[in-house]
């Protein structure tokens, strides 16, 4: 809204100018006015992805070493005990964080190249192929995906990747309608229409027309499907039918350690054990949702943006 | 129900209200310090553009604030009755007994799971019988000359149309008999000829019961018919009040004069003979099923300006939507230039693309908003012209000084623009292209009345300057009349005729041209009613 | 016709489509078996012949569009086939039919489900229907950022949480819930208050934010402005206002979080040992036990599909555009 009254000329119209600054000013203004969830979020994100990265250099032992003692209790050499054969919990802990979050990275990224892809496609093409595909999908969205996932997993058996693909392509589903649906309010656009009357290639119109302003909410979106990957394959995973041993990961760290909760009574840190890979799982979606909830509060504004 | 006594008492009076607004995560000052006095029976019209904060100001008369505005201070009294200090309880009290709110978008402020004569009374049946109060109901649809005002009532809000409904909502307001009605843009969503009847069937039964109302309206016109005096605002701070006659005749201050400056612009007609582009016979069928253009056939000399005129429906977008070669034509054609063009866009060599542009009605949706003024004006020139890199910037600095903007906006994005400035922007990427014909599509209907003005000006100017033909959709003969050579009348989907200026605008004219022309509000505050008694005397 | 009623046979004969296709998708599952399944089943020992016998008894030498017609015939009528557990190399068939397997199952699942609901849907309701009246309030804020924070965690973590405090710790609850066919119906109750509970804390963070949304969505309808500028007490533009228009957006929701309780109750079983259907699908997964599988998902399958069914029916029902047509 315009704030202050001038005679009238063309350029002395009063538009809203924005002080020119780089992108990283810009992200810098933007997370000085973050509210606390949001830094907490980044942070613990960081964090993660700093012990994934460097699992080998932090983690104390090796990620498959066996010690003569099962089930030791917390302390002295093994800071949070050993599990069911004798491994050493902490590195576990360590070298889960690189599985899982790994793993569930390469899934949603790749769910995010077929169902958006094709989504974009649908959008603009808006004959048979989006029928089509719209059909399909609605299908394949019939089936509860968790429901779905045991179903393929049985038949191909529970590999890694298998899992990444299974998860991949039943994810893509719900990337799929959101893209096209945020596509489409894009190509309704008159700007739109004025790039096909100008004569530009679908090509063109894709890359620089719908895709920079279909972003804001596609990012988003990887946040919450990536935590809802990150959560299939860790049920997955607990069920028995995800990561396999040999492989550190949370899902089936708290299903080897769950009897531990048992004795409570007796030794409250052996009760915690099977819940520190839980905790784990749970802080990093937490975090996730808290940043995703403030980058969906920024982007809605964004046209107001000063 | 109150009985009407002590007219010219002070019934409403505000004093240095001011209005925040919540947006961009801080308040802004919205409305700022406005005085308002109205006297039982008075009609008050609230006057101003966009962001004035009239919509605002006349819900504050209410006491009521919509969510994401706070009244922050001065002093709003009803009839003696503190507003300021009133509890939601209190004014709940006054609220559609004493004052009644008329919506601008009727089909949304009816909820649709409700007949309407439940809805027309529900505010009255606290205090009256059940049966009367509906009885008295379908006396105020007969006395808004709704149709079969007995049984109208039992209908769903969808079960009727636009006009209609915003006349229900106008019988909702008066069946309690309140002393005050702010009607809030109530035709802005009309056609003209819908809105005519809406306006006399809303003066009237204001008269008839002597209600105090306060009518607000970007539209000088219509505010003149209806309003006893006016008060012009502008960004929330008042620019001067006067009684409408007085303020039409001999009006203070430039802004105010500035409201009707298109209507004040009239561009002499000069007739041509040479066809620039013709569409000849054309049917159109979105679908294949439902038609929506028959034997449509306009011509448009060079260099000249041809208004395409008519409501909403009439088929005008949809002509340019076949001229541009996104609707193929089922038969008929396009000629440009002495040559049928390819009836589909992807036929059509991008020389042939270039030649015909088109400039959009909404310029906030026309443009990107995540390219650069340099790139949205640079992309024709690179695209059509194949200049880079310095000749390109070059020639964008030129066109930016044909549509008098200077250097400085090369890197703007489009929401560091004003409305008006957008536009420009639109005009300039057409331009870039070096086109022979220029469509326009209702290009200044959504821009402020001064903004108009330039807008037309500047378009005039180009045309002089290369000799463009323009093509311009419209539904507001004011425009028409400031830009156009010829003129082309449409209703549903058809040619009503097409002709000169001088021809259309002067009689004989044929039936609905006659309706559509009458129609529009005229800056005379005795117009509507000369029109009513005219029609009525036929 | 009516229009509501051309719309609900619409939308029935879509949901049996959809189905249609699902079952075909589930039966295809069985075709993307690898060749040397019989062996995996049957055991390295399995003679030739046994081999043979087994995979003619899965019809693997017919065409498979009579593969599954025979199939989907023998499902309607209450067939479900036979479990590939209990076969051995030697060729005796201790296997039992799915549906003897399935159907006690299927009702302990519908009791953990219907217990949850009756807690759950209530409970969401409330919260976000009292969170959306009072928006930004302390109250709404708290149930905010509590339900967010809730959402994100796994299942297994709340149950884990909830054995550790009612069951290990306090002994309130026992932590396993081996009901049988037999258990008197308050010990039932007593032994799935925990894995009722878990699932409860699950879908009431979803149930309640979705409703809230759905709520603010409706209040701020131009026709609520409305109502409250007539003068309409508070009450009464909630309940003759919003209510006869929120019926639609609240059973999309509940149907929405009934089915993601459908899906929930999977990893829960498991944790507690629950004898539900849910256990006994990963536990096919596990041996490959493709009948059980199969069955397990297409009972699944055809919940959810019906309780989406249901909402668009009720969405249909209460809509006045289509209930009072022009």
């Amino acid at each position: 809204m315009s704030e202050a009254e001038q005679d009238y000329s063309a350029a002395g119209e009063i538009g809203q100018v924005r002080t020119r600054r780089t992108a990283t000013q810009r992200a810098w203004l933007a997370l000085k006015k973050a509210p606390f969830s949001a830094w907490f979020g980044m942070i613990v994100i960081a964090a993660y992805g700093f012990v994934a990265i460097f699992a080998p250099l932090i983690a104390p032992y090796g990620e498959s070493q066996v010690f003569p003692a099962p089930f030791a209790p917390w302390g002295g050499e093994h800071v949070f005990g050993t599990d069911q054969i004798g491994r050493d919990v902490l590195t576990r802990l360590i070298y889960g964080a690189r599985n899982t979050i790994g793993i569930a990275l390469a899934t949603t990224l790749l769910a995010f190249v077929i169902g958006g892809g094709l989504g974009l496609v649908a959008a603009i093409n808006r004959r048979w192929l989006d029928q089509l595909l719209s059909r399909f999908v609605d299908i394949l969205m019939a089936i509860p995906s968790l429901i779905f996932a045991l179903m393929l997993l049985s038949i191909f058996g529970s590999t890694i990747t298998s899992l990444v693909i299974i998860i991949a392509v039943l994810d893509s589903t719900r990337v799929f309608r959101l893209t096209r649906a945020v596509a489409m309010n894009v190509v309704v656009m008159d700007y739109v229409e004025a790039a096909r009357l100008r004569g530009e290639g679908l090509g063109w119109i894709m890359r620089r027309e719908i895709l920079p302003n279909i972003m804001p909410p596609l990012v988003a979106e990887f946040g919450l499907r990536f935590c809802f990957v990150f959560l299939t394959i860790a049920a997955l995973s607990f069920l028995g039918v995800g990561i396999q041993p040999p492989t550190a990961d949370w899902g089936s760290m708290v299903r080897d350690n769950a009897s531990l909760i048992q004795f409570a009574q007796y030794d409250i840190t052996a009760a915690l054990t099977p819940l520190l890979p839980a905790a784990a799982i749970a802080l990093l979606t937490v975090a996730v949702n808290f940043v995703v909830d403030w980058f969906l509060h920024k982007t809605s504004g964004l046209r107001d943006e000063h | 129900m109150n009985t009407k006594s002590g007219k010219g008492k002070v019934l409403l009076k505000m004093r240095d209200v001011r209005i925040d607004g919540f947006s961009d995560e801080r308040w802004h000052e919205i409305v700022k310090g406005v005085d308002l006095t109205l006297r039982r029976g008075e009609v008050m019209g609230l006057i101003g553009e966009s962001g004035a904060g009239k919509s605002t100001l006349g819900l504050a008369a209410m006491g009521f604030a919509r969510p994401g505005c706070r009244l922050t201070s001065g002093e709003i009294v009803f009839d003696g009755i503190d507003l300021m200090a009133a509890s939601e309880t209190e004014k709940r009290v006054l609220w559609g007994r004493r004052i009644a709110y008329v919506a601008q978008s009727a089909a949304a402020a009816f909820n649709p799971a409700h007949r309407l004569i439940e809805q027309t009374v529900e505010a009255t049946v606290g205090e009256a019988n059940a049966a009367e109060a509906r009885q008295d109901a379908r006396e105020l649809y007969a006395s808004l000359q709704l149709p079969d005002p007995d049984h109208i009532g039992e209908r769903y809000p969808h079960q009727v149309s636009g006009g209609q409904l915003q006349r229900v909502m106008t019988a909702m307001a008066m069946s309690p008999r309140p002393d005050l009605i702010i009607f809030d843009e109530p035709t802005t969503a009309l056609d003209v000829t819908t809105q005519v009847d809406v306006l006399s069937a809303m003066r009237d039964i204001v008269e008839k019961f002597d209600t105090a109302a306060i009518y607000i309206t970007h539209d000088l016109a219509v505010v003149a018919q209806m309003a006893d005096f006016i008060k012009v605002l502008r960004y929330g701070e008042e620019v001067e009040e006067a009684p409408t006659r007085t303020m039409l005749s001999k009006p203070k201050q430039d802004y105010t004069k500035s409201l009707w400056s298109v209507r004040a612009l009239a561009k002499p007609e000069e007739p041509a003979d040479d066809i620039a582009l013709s569409v000849e016979n054309v049917d159109a069928s979105y679908g294949g099923t439902v038609k929506v253009l028959h034997d449509v056939t306009i011509h448009a000399p060079r260099g000249r300006t041809v208004a395409i005129v008519g409501e909403s429906g009439s088929g005008k977008s949809t002509t340019a939507r076949v001229i541009t070669g996104l609707l193929p034509p089922s038969t008929g054609r396009v000629v440009f230039d002495g040559e049928p063009l390819p009836a589909a866009l992807r036929d059509r060599s991008k020389d042939q693309l270039r030649r015909i542009q088109m400039i959009y009605q909404m310029a906030d949706t026309a443009m990107n908003p995540r390219h650069t003024v340099g790139e949205i004006i640079g992309r024709p020139l690179e695209f059509y012209l194949g200049l880079s890199g310095r000749k390109r910037d070059d020639r964008v600095n030129e066109l930016l000084a044909m549509i008098e903007l200077d250097e400085s906006f090369i890197d703007r994005l489009p929401s560091e623009l004003s409305g008006g400035q957008k536009q420009r922007i639109c005009i300039a990427r057409a331009l870039a292209a070096e086109p022979q014909v220029i469509i326009c599509d209702e290009v200044t209907s959504a821009l402020d009345q001064i903004v108009q003005e330039g807008i037309l000006k500047l378009l005039l100017r180009l045309q002089k300057e290369f000799g463009l033909t323009y093509l311009f959709i419209t539904h507001d003969i004011a425009t028409v009349k400031a830009i156009s050579d010829e003129i082309v009348v449409m209703y549903q989907g058809g040619v009503v005729e097409q002709g000169l200026k001088s021809e259309i605008l002067g009689p004989p004219f044929p039936d609905y041209t006659k309706l559509l022309l009458s129609s529009v509000p005229e800056m005379d505050p005795d117009w509507l009613t000369g029109l009513i008694a005219e029609r009525d005397g036929k | 016709m009516h229009p509501v009623v051309t719309t609900v046979i619409q939308r029935l004969a879509l949901g049996l489509m959809t189905l249609f296709f699902v079952s075909i998708i589930i039966f295809a599952s069985i075709e993307m078996l690898p060749g040397d399944f019989g062996e995996t089943v049957l055991g390295q020992a399995a003679t030739e012949e046994t081999v043979e016998a087994f995979r003619k008894e899965l019809g693997l030498d017919k065409p498979s569009y009579v593969r599954y017609f025979d199939w989907i015939g023998s499902v309607m009528s209450g067939d479900l086939g036979t479990s590939f557990s209990g076969r051995a190399s030697s060729g005796v068939d201790r296997s039992r039919p799915v549906i003897d397997l399935v159907a006690p199952r299927l009702w302990n699942t519908l009791f953990l489900a219907g217990m949850t609901a009756i807690i759950a849907v209530p409970l969401a309701l409330f919260l976000g229907i009292t969170a959306a009246l009072y928006r930004n309030s302390l109250y709404d804020r708290t149930v905010n950022a509590t339900t967010l924070t809730t959402i994100s965690f796994p299942e297994f973590f709340v149950a884990y949480l909830l054995i550790l405090f009612l069951a290990s710790l306090t002994q309130t609850f026992p932590s396993l819930a081996n009901v049988t066919a037999d258990t008197p119906f308050l010990e039932r109750v007593n032994k799935s208050a925990l894995p009722a509970l878990t699932l409860t804390l699950v879908i009431v963070a979803h149930m309640m934010r979705m409703t809230r949304a759905a709520i603010i969505n409706l209040l701020a309808s131009p026709y609520i402005e409305m109502a409250r500028l007539k003068g309409v007490s508070r009450m009464r533009v909630i309940l003759r206002h919003a209510l006869p228009n929120a019926w639609a957006p609240i059973a999309v929701v509940i149907a929405f979080n009934l089915a993601y309780l459908v899906v929930g109750v999977v990893v829960v079983e498991v944790v507690f040992v629950y004898p539900g259907i849910g256990q006994l699908m990963v536990d096919a997964v596990t041996t490959r036990d493709i009948p059980v599988v199969q069955a397990c998902a297409l009972i699944f399958a055809a919940t959810y599909i019906l309780l989406n069914l249901t909402a668009d029916i009720i969405s249909i029902v209460t809509n006045p555009r289509l209930l009072h047509p022009r």
